[in-house]
């Protein structure tokens, strides 16, 4: 059987979504070559497992300003989950206000730990059930750029982002 | 109803974007499902998940209002439209909101909230971009998932360079989708309250579903600190984890995607900060989330509609699209001929007929002709077709007949209280026939002279441009009680059902379904009986084809405990007896004939499989065919069979894969459709005309198709059965 991630990159492929991955170690770098500038982004410490990532080695300017954040190209922030079949991205809303840094840029950088890809949208429901239950969430899942062909033919970047890149955190070995 | 200028009319405006956009759909639904492995699986859970859910409405209904004040949200049942209304006015009042974004929703188009909130001077935004190219034409939906997929690109460009005057004309996609999300952009980001609808809400933890591509929702819910849900009582579901299979189905039944951009799933009031997007000091995360979050759910008929045992159905549909996409007469008008006050395509009937009323779903109930190439479609398994024969009928049945002196006496006594003079005459066909054939030859040559054409075209509404059915002198149940059985060891025994095509006009092919069948080992009889009763049912005259219906299956019912198998050459009455059958009459009658029956090419396949030898037919050797099957037998998954036989015998088969011929029944017959049936028509044409197709002879199952094909074509068509006669 293909394995959750190479199922999910390939699904993110055939979306036009571009991915890159790293071992934790060499994340800011990784994060660094996938910003176009002005970048910002979000404290990542509640998204991406439990040791709080900085991104203060990286061109991204965390926690903007709303007129910061309107002027950037690129947004980062984390993903929660990863879904192998449909590409798609759980992205979570937090008080840090990552729901807009995701939503109101071109391009959008999410971080997503490799163990958090789950093989398809049965398991990843089922998942999002279990927590919906406990903490009465909010989640998006968003596969692939905002896209709409309203005007006469698809067109990327509608309202949202035009562009995705996912980063995968690899396990240790 | 639609009259045929108007039908004329938006096919030469609206009907190219509309036939290439919803065509798009409708391929790309084919495509996207035929990946899925558990298509079939996921469908029955989504149906049963709604079946539940409107079966245990009021007890969801309660257990949500608990769960959205536990989270903080206010929810408020509206009775109707004014009532849901006037609290939303409230909350905007409240909240001294000048602005409302909005994002795309059909409820909210049901209770036209913008008109109730413009009126109190608020600005209302369509934030979906084809909703708002909408706002700024002043025009309707035209189709439930794409609002605006009847305007072209050019014409979209020509309204906003003529009404934004920007500094650089603008012309493509690209250019009209950027300037329409700045000027979007900024309005949304000013905003004081956001409204939308609502696909789905779990009842267990107050999350609703929002499915859209554009991200609109996203940034109407997030830049507004007023949300206000607007959703139909229907929407309701139990749990979380039932989500499942609808995020699975919904955008691949619709657009063909697998799945849209964005799913979101909110259990408002979300934690996102609300900022002020003009600061330049303050980073996001010190904006506080103080967030108000009013679910106002709209009952405005629904509940009325649980306790209607035929339009029940209608509270599962997902609005989804599949069903208007699918449908040929929808790919050529659209949804401003198919729809009525907001809903549009085949499931608007029952949508409009529990809304708003029987008048308005009567305005375009006609355009649906029963072919059911919806039913497969439609995610939830709603039998959309039999809404709209329910809904005909009770039309017809809130209509002063007059007693017409053409039909008297075509109508039997059941339907006393019945249908408009067209429609008793095509439901009463079976009654012209035997005429027809009893008088034969003259019969056919005075209904050809201009005196008569004119007459019926007058009083009945039938298009002088249709070619009549000629009746046989000899029916076909006369021919073969002349004669006797060929086969004397019989493998199998078989009832020929003799319809009244086949019977009174179609008999060569009759004659040589009988032929085929004695060729492969099987005694044949044929019997006289009633006509099957579609011809009624699609007139919407329930009771007259539950009177056919249960003469039939008394017909036959000898002859099947008798150990014979029932063949139907007339696939449109083949699906009469294995599915709508099932709502006319009781169970084991039902169970009886639909478990016996078998269409006439699913049976010769079947001799075969089981070693009946294909010598004994006619055969070839890799000559070309095409073949156009119809539309109730590849509904029922019968096309294969016929390709499969006709390949065997040595044919090289091409198949039309259009939804339909155009000509349900005695569509293309009423003058109000002829137009809309040739426009239809035109789709098979240019498939049967097509490089590889065009030399190659024509073999249709229906006799509708048969029909269209013949006036489409200088080709004269043939039913595939005559090829295989020896
Ligand atoms: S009736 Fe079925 S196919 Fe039509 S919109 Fe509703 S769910 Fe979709």
């Amino acid at each position: 059987m293909e394995s959750k991630r190479a199922s999910f990159e390939g699904s993110l492929e055939a979306l036009g979504v571009s991915v890159s991955s790293t071992p934790e170690s060499e994340l800011e770098a990784a994060v660094t070559e996938a910003v176009t500038e002005p970048a910002v982004g979000i404290g990542l410490d509640e998204t991406v497992g439990d040791e709080a990532f900085s991104l203060a080695e990286t061109p991204v300017t965390v926690d903007p300003t709303p007129v910061g954040l309107r002027e950037a190209t690129t947004g980062v922030t984390g993903a929660e989950l990863g879904v192998g079949d449909y590409g798609s991205l759980v992205l979570t809303m937090t008080e840090q206000a990552s729901e807009l840094v995701s939503l109101f840029v071109e391009r959008h950088v999410a971080i997503l730990h490799e163990e958090d890809i789950q093989p398809d949208m049965d398991a990843a429901v089922a998942e999002l059930d279990e927590r919906f239950t406990e903490t009465n969430g909010s989640a998006i899942i968003a596969t692939g750029p905002s896209a709409t062909a309203d005007m006469g033919a698809l067109v990327k970047g509608a309202h949202g982002p035009k562009e995705v890149h996912v980063i995968i955190v690899e396990e240790a070995a | 109803m639609a009259t045929a200028d108007e039908i004329r009319e938006l096919m030469r405006t609206e009907g190219a974007a509309i036939a290439e956009n919803t065509q798009g759909f409708n391929a790309g639904r084919y495509d996207s499902v035929g990946d899925l492995e558990d298509y079939e699986d996921l469908k029955r859970a989504a149906r049963s998940i709604k079946e539940d859910a409107i079966a245990e409405l009021p007890e969801l209904l309660d257990q949500l209002t608990e769960t959205v004040e536990a989270n903080g949200g206010t929810v408020y049942i509206a009775d109707d439209a004014a009532d849901a209304n006037e609290y939303i006015r409230e909350v905007a009042d409240e909240r001294a909101a000048d602005r409302v974004v909005k994002s795309k929703s059909m409820t909210s188009e049901e209770i036209e909230v913008n008109e109730a909130l413009e009126a109190d001077g608020v600005d209302v935004v369509e934030t979906d971009l084809g909703e708002w190219v909408l706002q700024v034409a002043d025009e309707a939906p035209s189709h439930i998932v794409a609002p605006a997929i009847h305007k072209s690109r050019e014409s979209i460009a020509t309204l906003f360079n003529e009404r934004f005057d920007p500094d650089e004309p603008l012309e493509t996609a690209e250019e009209l989708t950027h300037f329409a999300r700045e000027k979007l952009g900024e309005q949304i980001t000013d905003a004081e309250v956001g409204i939308t609808g609502a696909n789905f809400i779990a009842a267990d933890t107050g999350t609703m579903a929002l499915v859209t591509s554009e991200g609109n929702a996203r940034k109407t819910v997030a830049a507004t600190d007023t949300h206000v849900a607007v959703a139909g009582v229907e929407k309701v579901i139990p749990t979380v984890a039932d989500l499942h299979p609808f995020i699975e189905l919904i955008g691949r039944s619709g657009t063909g995607q697998d799945i849209t951009s964005y799913v979101s799933l909110l259990t408002p009031p979300v934690d996102t900060p609300v900022v002020d997007f003009t600061d330049d000091e303050t980073p996001l995360s010190e904006f506080d989330s103080e967030r108000d979050f009013h679910l106002v759910l709209i009952d405005n008929g629904r509940l009325e509609m649980r306790d209607d045992e035929q339009l029940r159905e209608t509270l599962y549909c997902i609005r989804c699209s599949a069903c208007s996409n699918s449908c040929a007469n929808f790919q050529s008008v659209g949804g401003h001929a198919f729809g009525g006050e907001t809903y549009s395509g085949g499931i608007a009937t029952g949508w409009e007929a529990g809304i708003e009323g029987l008048d308005v779903a009567e305005e375009f109930n006609d355009l649906c002709t029963g072919c059911t190439r919806c039913v497969n479609a439609c995610p939830v398994g709603i039998d959309i077709p039999w809404i709209n024969t329910v809904v005909r009928d009770r039309i017809n049945r809130d209509k002063d007949t007059p007693g017409e002196w053409l039909v008297d006496g075509l109508t039997p006594d059941e339907e006393d209280d019945g249908a408009p003079l067209q429609k008793r005459f095509f439901g009463n066909f079976e009654t012209v026939a035997k005429l027809g054939s009893a008088t034969a030859p003259v019969s056919n040559w005075l209904a050809d002279t201009t005196l008569a054409r004119q007459t019926m075209s007058r009083v009945l509404g039938i298009d002088p441009r249709r070619d009549l059915p000629t009746f046989e002198r000899e029916t076909l149940v006369d021919w073969a009680a002349a004669r006797d059985s060929q086969v004397d060891d019989p493998e199998r025994r078989a009832v020929l059902y003799p319809d009244l095509y086949t019977n009174h006009v179609q008999v060569e092919r009759g004659k040589a379904a009988v032929k085929v069948l004695e060729s492969l080992g099987v005694d044949v009889v044929v019997p006289p009986a009633p006509s099957s009763g579609r011809a009624p049912f699609s007139q919407g005259m329930v009771a007259t084809a539950t009177d056919h219906a249960e003469r039939v299956t008394e017909a036959l019912a000898p002859h099947i405990q008798d150990g014979r198998d029932v063949v139907v050459i007339e696939p449109s009455d083949h699906a009469m007896f294995t599915r709508e059958y099932e709502r006319l009459i009781d169970e084991s009658a039902f169970a009886d004939i639909a478990a016996n029956s078998y269409e006439v090419f699913e049976y010769v396949f079947g001799l075969l499989d089981n070693g009946a030898a294909v010598d004994s037919l006619s055969t070839v050797e890799g000559a070309e065919i095409a073949y156009h099957s119809h539309c109730q037998q590849r509904t029922l998954g019968l096309e294969a069979h016929t390709v499969a036989v006709l390949e065997e015998c040595g044919y090289d088969v091409v198949t039309s894969d259009v939804e339909c011929c155009g000509m349900a029944g005695s569509f293309g017959y009423k003058s109000d459709y002829y137009e809309l049936s040739m426009d239809v028509g035109d789709r098979l044409r240019t498939q049967l005309r097509d490089d590889g197709v065009q030399d190659r002879p024509v073999v249709a199952s229906g006799t509708s198709c048969l029909e269209q094909i013949d006036a489409l074509l200088e080709r004269q068509p043939s039913h595939p059965i005559e090829l295989l006669a020896t």
